[in-house]
């Protein structure tokens, strides 16, 4: 079977990449800014993969780094939540134009 | 240490122990406690100083003819280099002990005094523990065996002073004399250190017998270190000159005469024990204790003191004529009198016909004690009767005040030096002294104890006769026989103290000097003073219209004198309009503009700089996000540009 060449694999996860700082910079949902930097992080365990597949097919180095990221994303996804709950409750919105006291 | 050296030791430190007493637990002591503890201490301390002065003239301080000190007491108590070193100690000689007498017995006099003087008066513990400090203070100064010793005790008895002269520290003006007599002897003790150092440089000791030793010496290696001069005196006479200006400021030379008529404000017990037999005659016992130094060494020096006391002699004279407040005459009585001790050493010198001046000096310093703080407590007894201290409202009081009376005719007549009081014979030497030496100076003497006849016969007429005394004139003195039995003491040390062969004991070399009286020189000085006398009698014996007359004939040179000449005025002058406006002010401005402004100028920087930087922190989350990966996209193309 015919690899797919591994640009094309780089060039979706750039575009993921990009998507995610897009809606990273662009949204002013919170949840929505949560997913964004989800995106972001999936992309880097897309090149994570597809390194350690083309360049060191024999080697489990990018398989572990991908584990450990989505570990940490887990993790880092309920301490945002739990954030953007607090926030709820004390601001009554998720909107993060709205939350923007901590300044000079 | 035998029993002199004991009780010589105890007599110094009996005012200090009473002082401690009173100042820590004072004031869980009754006044009458107090007054006990105060008045006891310096009774003894009197006591012992009649023992030690008997057994220094009669015993051991005469060596083969000649009076010779005695250290008593010497301890290292600073250690600058080898020769150079501050000593504390207690000497004996004929100088220290004469004042030691004359200082406890003054004090003792006053303390006894004052507990019918203060009686009722607020913080009378402390009034006690003052003077105790101030007493002993004046103990320690003239005891001193190195001069740094004696500027220490110097420098205590000013600040014990400004402690007294502000007792009343509710009065502004009580506060305004204390800080004036604070500052301007301050002032001149500056002049003192400068001297202090100067000699103790030249002389390599601060010993006060090493430099006598070493500078009073024809031909001495150290005089050497003297060898520069300045307009046409040597630097030995200047230094010995700045030690003057600092004893002119305690004695209240010209022109740092302005201190003492202020000092009025304090208690006038005080007011007599400052004027009578301590800090005020400092000045004259330092110029005294280096007298060989003078008079061997810089004799132009001792001219200018000469030429000094004789002025402020005759110019306090002048002020007191017009004065009307009794205490402020009786203050320029003793700027005057204490001008005559100076320009008595002033005329003296070295060698045996030559130094009567210095015993006479020291002669008038004993008796002038006496009358003058008898003056001092007469006035108190007055002021305390009719509760005012104006001449205006006072007058006919001979029948009310009978002691008083009496006691103040005898101090006025020994001030006016009228024989057979203590104050002619020791003015006499003084007088005549200075006729040997400087006529000029001995016809302003003269001259100047006409005028104080004049005044002090003034004041007499016009307190106890003037007016007629009223019919049922209630006596003031019934209860107050603490205030009597000093006026009497005094009194009698008035008529006494003169009858003393003054120049067997103390003397300029130790050996014994005769002060003789010659009938002719003796007539025109007491013909002068019966003079004063009579003129006073003639103006204020009865209400007349003559002081009018002659103050219309001189209004100018009245109106000067009743002014004090605006010496103060000057004072002010030079003070407030030339150096504040010339030197304070622009330091001032410096302070305030360039010293300050350099602090202001930093902070107001910083905070400028802090809120233009201030809205990048906009607490915008997309923002910062915007600069990390602005950073991000930034270090990226560096490492892509390096590296690819």
């Amino acid at each position: 079977m015919e690899m797919i060449p591994l640009s094309h694999i780089l060039i979706v996860s750039s575009a993921l990449f990009f998507l995610g700082v897009y809606g990273f910079f662009a949204r002013r949902n919170l949840i929505t800014i949560l997913m964004s930097v989800e995106l972001i992080l999936n992309s880097a365990n897309i090149n994570f993969i597809a390194f350690n597949k083309y360049l060191y097919p024999d080697k489990l180095d990018g398989v572990f780094f991908t584990l450990f990221i989505i570990t940490i994303a887990a993790a880092e996804v309920s301490l945002a939540l739990a954030i953007i709950i607090n926030l709820y409750r004390r601001y009554n919105t998720i909107d993060i134009e709205d939350t923007k006291e901590m300044k000079f | 240490m035998d029993s002199y050296g004991i009780s010589s030791l105890a007599l110094v430190l009996l005012p200090l122990l009473s002082f401690i007493i009173l100042a820590v637990a004072g004031k869980h002591f009754s006044p009458k406690i107090s007054a006990l503890i105060g008045t006891s201490s310096i009774v003894i301390s009197a006591i012992l100083a009649f023992y030690i002065a008997g057994g220094y003239f009669f015993e051991f301080g005469n060596i083969s003819g000649a009076f010779t000190k005695q250290i008593i007491l010497q301890f290292n108590w600073l250690q600058f280099t080898n020769d150079l070193s501050i000593n504390m100690g207690i000497v004996l000689d004929p100088l220290s002990v004469m004042m030691l007498v004359v200082i406890t017995t003054i004090s003792a006099m006053v303390h006894i005094y004052s507990i019918n003087y203060m009686h009722g008066e607020e913080y009378f513990e402390r009034y006690y523990s003052y003077l105790s400090l101030f007493t002993f203070s004046m103990l320690g100064l003239v005891v001193s065996v190195n001069i740094f010793q004696m500027y220490i005790f110097w420098e205590l008895v000013g600040a014990s002073s400004f402690l007294l002269i502000g007792f009343y520290f509710t009065k502004p003006s009580a506060i305004a004399a204390a800080k004036k007599a604070f500052i301007v002897t301050r002032f001149a003790d500056f002049g003192l250190l400068i001297g202090i150092l100067m000699l103790s440089a030249g002389a390599k000791s601060l010993d006060f017998f090493t430099i006598i030793e070493r500078l009073a010496t024809p031909g001495s290696a150290y005089l050497a270190n003297f060898s520069g001069s300045f307009i046409g005196m040597s630097a030995l006479s200047w230094t010995l000159l700045l030690v003057f200006i600092g004893g002119a400021g305690k004695s209240a030379m010209f022109p740092f005469h302005i201190w003492l008529p202020d000092a009025m404000e304090g208690p006038t017990p005080v007011s007599a024990l400052i004027h009578a037999a301590t800090m005020v005659v400092a000045g004259v016992f330092l110029v005294g204790r280096l007298f060989p130094v003078f008079a061997v060494s810089a004799p132009d020096a001792l001219l200018i003191i000469g030429y000094t006391g004789a002025f402020t002699a005759l110019f306090a004279a002048i002020i007191a004529c017009t004065q009307t407040d009794i205490k402020r005459v009786l203050a320029y009585s003793t700027i005057s009198q204490i001008a005559y001790m100076m320009f008595a050493l002033g005329v003296a010198g070295w060698g045996a016909d030559k130094s009567e001046g210095f015993t006479a000096s020291m002669f008038h310093l004993f008796t002038h004690a006496f009358f003058k703080a008898l003056l001092f407590l007469g006035a108190g007894a007055i002021i305390h009767a009719v509760g005012s201290n104006e001449l205006k409202n006072m007058g006919g009081l001979r029948k009310s005040l009978p002691i008083t009376h009496i006691t103040f005719l005898i101090a006025c007549l020994a001030i006016s030096s009228i024989p057979p009081f203590a104050g002619f014979f020791s003015k006499e030497a003084i007088l005549s002294s200075a006729m040997h030496s400087n006529p000029l100076i001995y016809y302003v003497g003269l001259f100047t104890g006409g005028l104080t006849a004049f005044y002090m016969f003034r004041l007499y007429f016009r307190i106890f006769w003037f007016k007629k005394p009223e019919v049922h004139a209630h006596n003031h003195e019934m209860h107050t026989w603490f205030m009597n039995i000093p006026l009497i003491l005094l009194a009698i040390g008035s008529v006494v103290a003169g009858l003393i062969p003054f120049g067997h004991f103390v003397s300029a070399n130790g050996e014994p000097v005769e002060l003789t009286i010659h009938l002719g020189s003796v007539v025109l000085p007491v013909l002068v003073a019966l003079t004063g006398i009579a003129t006073a009698y003639l103006y204020f014996a009865r209400e007349s219209f003559r002081p009018e007359q002659s103050v219309a004939r001189f209004r100018l040179f009245y109106s000067w004198a009743i002014n004090k000449f605006y010496i103060d005025e000057i004072y002010l002058f030079i003070t407030k309009k030339v150096l504040f406006n010339l030197i304070g002010k622009p330091i001032a401005w410096v302070d305030r503009e360039i010293i300050n402004g350099a602090i202001n100028g930093t902070a107001r920087l910083s905070m400028k700089t802090s809120e233009m930087i201030k809205p990048i922190q906009s607490g915008r989350t997309q923002t910062y996000a915007m600069f990390f990966m602005g950073g991000a996209l930034v270090l990226a193309a560096i490492l892509i540009f390096k590296f690819v």
